[in-house]
């Protein structure tokens, strides 16, 4: 609690202990002693809410909180009614005390979700480590990362080696490991070893920086239940204000007319116990409280929201366009299957890889990744340059070489046939080397891009979480595209798309998806920044360090698993679950008590649980969508 | 241009009333105020005098709500 928030509680505790005092006091009703001595306890707990009431007036600001407080307590006062009078007064601040600690303290949790922003930077200063402040820190300067600390600044690893815990950035538990020549980003903590790293950026421009920004202006996007409530707050209170009057006016006036006794003080009490209703407090912080704490909780887990706007679309995805590479798979390629021909799978894997050296293209680079992983490799890269002479690329064929004085021919379909030799039936699920050792077929080895360990669960979950069709977009053949799908439980698939097609695609889809539904793109950030803000919902994912998919993304997975997307749904249904709770809530309670106090059923201290308790209630809900599973 | 300021304010229904304020202001182009992060962003009319305009927003946020403050 700080200072304001103690001195608002011990006037609480003074103001009610008071008041308890005076009802246990014999004091004779209606006497002069008696509003005199519960005066004491109502300027105790008032004067500030009086004060500011009176400056209102004053500042043409009529309608706001404390002048209905005002005038509904002073009201009391003078119907008689002193204990309701102080009462109103106390739980309204005891209501005002609580909102300002919940509020207080939910926003320092989130901020301790995000406790990413690193305060200093280490740098050598004559052989002696100095802390400066990390803004001033200029690109290219090198700094030291002690264990235990924050990496204030993006940068490359240039001595020392350590693993680095990024759960603060992706939400990934599994430490990740930093050698000389790895990209580190700020943000990231440092757990074991020292390490001097070389900055790229400046403060602003580094991750830590970026998230914390993306973050803290994402509630400036405002979604339409926030606009409803600042809208409704804003007409709802002069109304309730104006059938007060009415209430206080016109059933006197109509017994009086009648030949009735007006009874006027019942009367002006009920009209009273509108105005204790009518703060709009309950919804005007809980709708706001619930984005922020949705939007902290997602990010804990990895999932930057930049708007509260789209965590609101999202909850109604009804459609899941998903790229293909880099997203549903590694967007690596990899040594999937080895068919040898009369030798073995080692001897083949290794005079391809050898065959393929001197090249760096990536399906090379692939053979020579599995070469190297396989049980009978040897020292492969020292060897390389003896084994290996007369290379000769053929651009869209292949490679032939001489490994240990023998021809190797390593190639596609169209090599093999230029030098007229027969090839076995190969999958077409991926790309195809055929080998031939010493111009007789050996086999061939076949390479693809690999599906991510979570995919096929992933796409389960999102149809768990609402999602009514998912739709995969790519750039490969048919086959590779179809084989994909089915393995996955896609229900759509389009192929053979150049990076352009996948926009009118989009579109395309965009027409058939209806009423209140959203379509999603997911994609990797990488030439798909034009999809990405062509969808209703755009989510780059594996963002972390590419500045142009944060940019071109409403939704930002920090790491690559395609589990957090319906993660990020499962997030976004529960927070506007709780937003609409809130506003049916509130409303609904407000109203049956307006109604309650208008016949007399419900009386001042009603009114006080209508105001009071209710933002209790819906603060508390609110704070729920803060939590993750 | 687009500035960021922090400040203070107690209740939510406040701080929707100083944004309203400041976006009433002569010189303001838009302004934004969070709650939760306790920051007000304003956005400047071109040709603007940023710290003429800011008292002018302090004074007018003052007036809806005198219990609050600009960290200019």
């Amino acid at each position: 609690m700080n200072k304001k928030q103690k001195k608002v509680l011990v006037r609480i505790i003074i103001a009610a202990v008071l008041m308890i005092a005076l009802l246990l006091l014999p004091l004779e009703k209606g006497s002069w002693l008696r509003f005199v001595l519960f005066l004491i306890p109502y300027l105790v707990i008032g004067y500030d809410i009086l004060k500011k009431a009176f400056k209102g007036i004053m500042n043409r600001q009529v309608f706001d909180e404390n002048f209905l407080m005002a005038v509904a307590t002073i009201g009391a006062m003078a119907l008689g009614e002193y204990t309701e009078g102080v009462a109103v007064m106390l739980f309204y601040q005891i209501g005002e005390l609580f909102q300002s600690y919940a509020v207080g303290k939910s926003r320092r949790n989130i901020s301790a979700l995000m406790d990413i922003r690193p305060d200093y930077a280490n740098i050598m200063v004559d052989g002696k480590l100095q802390q400066v402040d990390p803004d001033e820190v200029a690109v290219g300067t090198e700094i030291i990362v002690q264990p235990g600390e924050k990496v204030p600044i993006d940068g490359v690893v240039i001595n020392g080696s350590s693993s680095l815990d990024t759960s603060a950035l992706t939400g990934e538990s599994v430490p990740r490991s930093a050698v000389v020549g790895t990209e580190v980003l700020s943000g990231c903590i440092n757990m074991t070893g020292v390490l001097t790293i070389q900055t790229t950026k400046e403060f602003g421009e580094s991750t830590a920086s970026k998230i914390l920004d993306l973050v803290e202006n994402a509630s400036s996007k405002k979604s339409k239940p926030e606009n409803f409530i600042s809208k409704f707050a804003r007409v709802y209170t002069p109304v309730v204000c104006y059938l007060a009057v009415a209430l206080a006016i016109i059933p006197p006036v109509v017994l009086l007319i009648l030949g009735k006794d007006p009874i006027w003080g019942q009367w002006l009490y009920r009209a009273l116990t509108f105005l204790v209703i009518s703060c709009p407090c309950a919804l005007v912080i809980s709708i706001p409280l619930t984005f922020f704490a949705g939007i902290g909780g997602a990010s804990k887990a990895g999932i930057l929201v930049k708007g509260s706007n789209y965590l609101e679309l999202l909850s109604k995805a009804a459609v899941v366009v998903l790229d293909k590479t880099g997203t549903l798979t590694e967007g690596v390629f990899e040594v999937t299957e080895i068919h040898p021909v009369g030798v073995s799978s080692d001897k083949l894997l290794e005079y391809a890889a050898l065959a393929e050296s001197y090249s760096n293209h990536p399906i090379s680079l692939s053979l020579k990744d599995a070469y190297k992983k396989s049980e009978g490799a040897k020292d492969y890269d020292s060897s390389a340059a003896e084994r290996v002479s007369d290379v000769k690329e053929i651009s869209g064929h292949g490679v032939e070489a001489k490994v240990d004085g023998i021809q190797v021919d390593c190639g596609n379909i169209k090599l093999m046939q230029s030098l007229e030799i027969k090839v076995d039936e190969a999958p077409v699920s991926g790309t195809v080397i055929h080998v031939a050792i010493d111009r007789e077929y050996r086999g061939y080895i076949l390479i693809s891009d690999k599906l991510k360990a979570t995919s096929k669960d992933a796409v389960a979950a999102m149809k768990l979480a609402g999602i009514r069709k998912s739709v995969m977009l790519t750039g490969d053949n048919k086959t590779v595209a179809e084989a994909v799908a089915a393995e996955l439980g896609l229900d759509e698939y389009y192929a053979e798309l150049l990076p352009g097609d996948k926009v009118s695609k989009v579109e395309a889809l965009l027409e058939k998806v209806t009423g209140k539904d959203q379509l999603v793109f997911v994609g990797d950030g990488i030439n798909d920044a034009p999809v990405l803000s062509r969808a209703d919902i755009g989510i780059a994912m594996g963002a972390l360090g590419s500045d142009a998919a944060i940019e071109a993304a409403d939704v930002v997975l920090m790491d690559d698993d395609p589990m957090k997307i319906s993660k990020a749904i499962g997030i976004s249904k529960k927070c506007i679950r709780i937003v609409y709770e809130n506003i049916y809530f509130a409303i609904g309670i407000k109203v049956i008590c307006l109604l309650l106090g208008a016949v007399g059923i419900a009386n001042m201290w009603f009114a006080i649980f209508a105001d009071v308790g209710v933002m209790v209630i819906a603060v508390l809900n609110a704070i729920r969508a803060l939590r993750v599973k | 241009m687009k500035k960021t300021y922090k400040i203070d304010v107690d209740c939510a229904n406040c701080a929707n009333k100083m944004e309203e304020a400041a976006k009433n202001t002569a010189g303001v182009a838009n302004a934004t105020v969070n709650f939760m992060t306790l920051k007000m962003s304003v956005e400047f009319e071109d040709g603007s005098d940023v710290d003429t305009v800011m008292a002018e927003v302090l004074k007018n946020c003052k007036a809806v709500e005198d219990d609050c403050e600009i960290y200019l």
